[in-house]
């Protein structure tokens, strides 16, 4: 099972918890076994796998809960960007001060929808056309919710620093 | 081009999703702009940093084993068009049914060395594989310093087959630990340094050259580090690696 960790720590992150984590994987093995007739070959192992996750989560009371937060018009490119507080910090600076488990506070308060395409992006180097094609989106809606997803980060990262430095 | 326009391209740039033209284009301009190259810098940076701590969460070896016994119990049927894959699946069973009996004995060595070949082969998959790229030891090593709570030598490869292609900074099991990438001729070997803390890597010690899922691997510890080399290369380039490691290792 080669992407059994990797599937256990996006499952930990999407639910916050081990519990409701370990369900969800044990849930998805169990249907990608089913519905295993439903996988085309030649086609993205990863991504299948991956998006049986996320269907699932989607399908839970927490996955729901989480979901009905995020505002729906959120991907829009019309929207007022969310900027940083200060909005000239160059990364470098604010990284610079910044610690591991800073950005893993960041990453738990993001909502889901940002907190996933972080992941999938970042932590699991998927393409944007992987992406689009698991959370079924148009490619430019990923390239606008990623924005959007580190511009949020970016807020959180920069409001900590200042909290900590008064 | 203005920066304003190239900034909306940027995250694709860091993420290696960028058009060829745009890549080629932006890359010309990075090159002669302070400013943008030092956003794209930065852009770098925090994915690198999130890439690390995203790397958070483990299964236990108790949760492993339930699914592993979950999925032996349901043996789907499946169709003719699915046999490669079905012959994948029940090589993965018939290895879950061997490895039961030994399951405690083996299965943290086996999940530490899935987990290592997973961050093996996403080095490889990656645009950006290394976060120090040098082929000079005396720039690569001290730049974990700071960033590991040990340190450790590299040989000199002058007269080797081997080149130094850079390193990066990695976490298992919630520790972090260094990853040195060595190119032969067209093979890329990564080599894992941790600190050897007990029951962190609970594999087998000594000079074997095993063979993991078609790749080599070899393992040993020496003053409290846990060396462990991988790669697609051939057993006894992957034991001569070792050997030169071993040797300034030791020193």
């Amino acid at each position: 099972m080669p992407l059994f960790a990797k599937l256990y720590n996006f499952a930990h992150w999407l639910t916050q918890d081990r519990a409701a984590a370990e369900d969800l994987v044990q849930e998805t093995y169990m249907k990608a076994l089913r519905g295993f007739s439903s996988f085309r070959q030649g086609t993205n192992f990863r991504a299948w796998m991956y998006k049986i996750l996320r269907n699932t989560f989607l399908t839970t009371q927490t996955g729901l809960k989480a979901w009905a937060s995020v505002s729906l018009d959120s991907d829009s490119d019309g929207d007022a960007p969310i900027e940083p507080a200060v909005s000239e910090t160059p990364e470098s600076v604010l990284l610079a001060r910044v610690q591991q488990e800073t950005i893993q506070n960041a990453l738990e308060k993001l909502p889901v929808k940002f907190r996933e395409i972080v992941l999938l992006c970042d932590l699991e180097e998927m393409s944007y056309q992987e992406i689009g094609e698991l959370l079924g989106i148009p490619l430019g809606t990923v390239m606008s919710r990623l924005s959007r997803a580190r511009k949020a980060m970016r807020v959180l990262l920069t409001a900590k620093l200042q909290e900590g430095s008064r | 081009m203005t920066c304003d326009s190239w900034q909306g391209k940027l995250d694709a740039y860091v993420d290696g999703d960028a058009s060829q033209a745009d890549f080629a284009s932006l890359g010309e301009h990075l090159r002669t702009c302070p400013s943008c190259a030092a956003d794209a810098l930065g852009r770098l940076q925090m994915k690198r940093m999130t890439q690390a701590a995203a790397a958070r969460y483990s299964p236990s070896p108790q949760f492993r084993l339930r699914v592993e016994k979950s999925i032996q119990s349901r043996k789907p049927v499946w169709g003719f068009a699915w046999m490669p894959t079905l012959a994948a699946f029940a090589v993965a069973l018939v290895l879950i049914v061997a490895s039961a009996a030994l399951w405690m004995r083996h299965s943290a060595r086996e999940q530490a060395l899935a987990e290592l070949l997973d961050l093996h082969v996403a080095t490889m998959a990656s645009a950006n594989p290394v976060d120090v790229i040098s082929t000079d030891r005396h720039t690569v090593k001290p730049w974990f310093q700071g960033k590991l709570p040990f340190t450790f030598n590299l040989p000199e490869l002058q007269n080797s087959p081997f080149q130094l292609v850079g390193g990066r900074l990695m976490y298992f099991k919630h520790s972090p630990g260094a990853q040195l990438l060595f190119a032969l001729r067209n093979h890329r070997i990564s080599v894992f340094i941790l600190q050897d803390q007990p029951g962190m890597v609970p594999l087998v010690m000594g000079a074997t050259v095993a063979r993991e899922m078609a790749f080599n691997v070899e393992t040993w510890s020496e003053s409290g580090l846990r060396y462990i080399v991988i790669g697609d290369a051939g057993p006894a380039d992957i034991h001569e690696l070792s050997e030169l490691l071993r040797v300034v290792g030791r020193s």
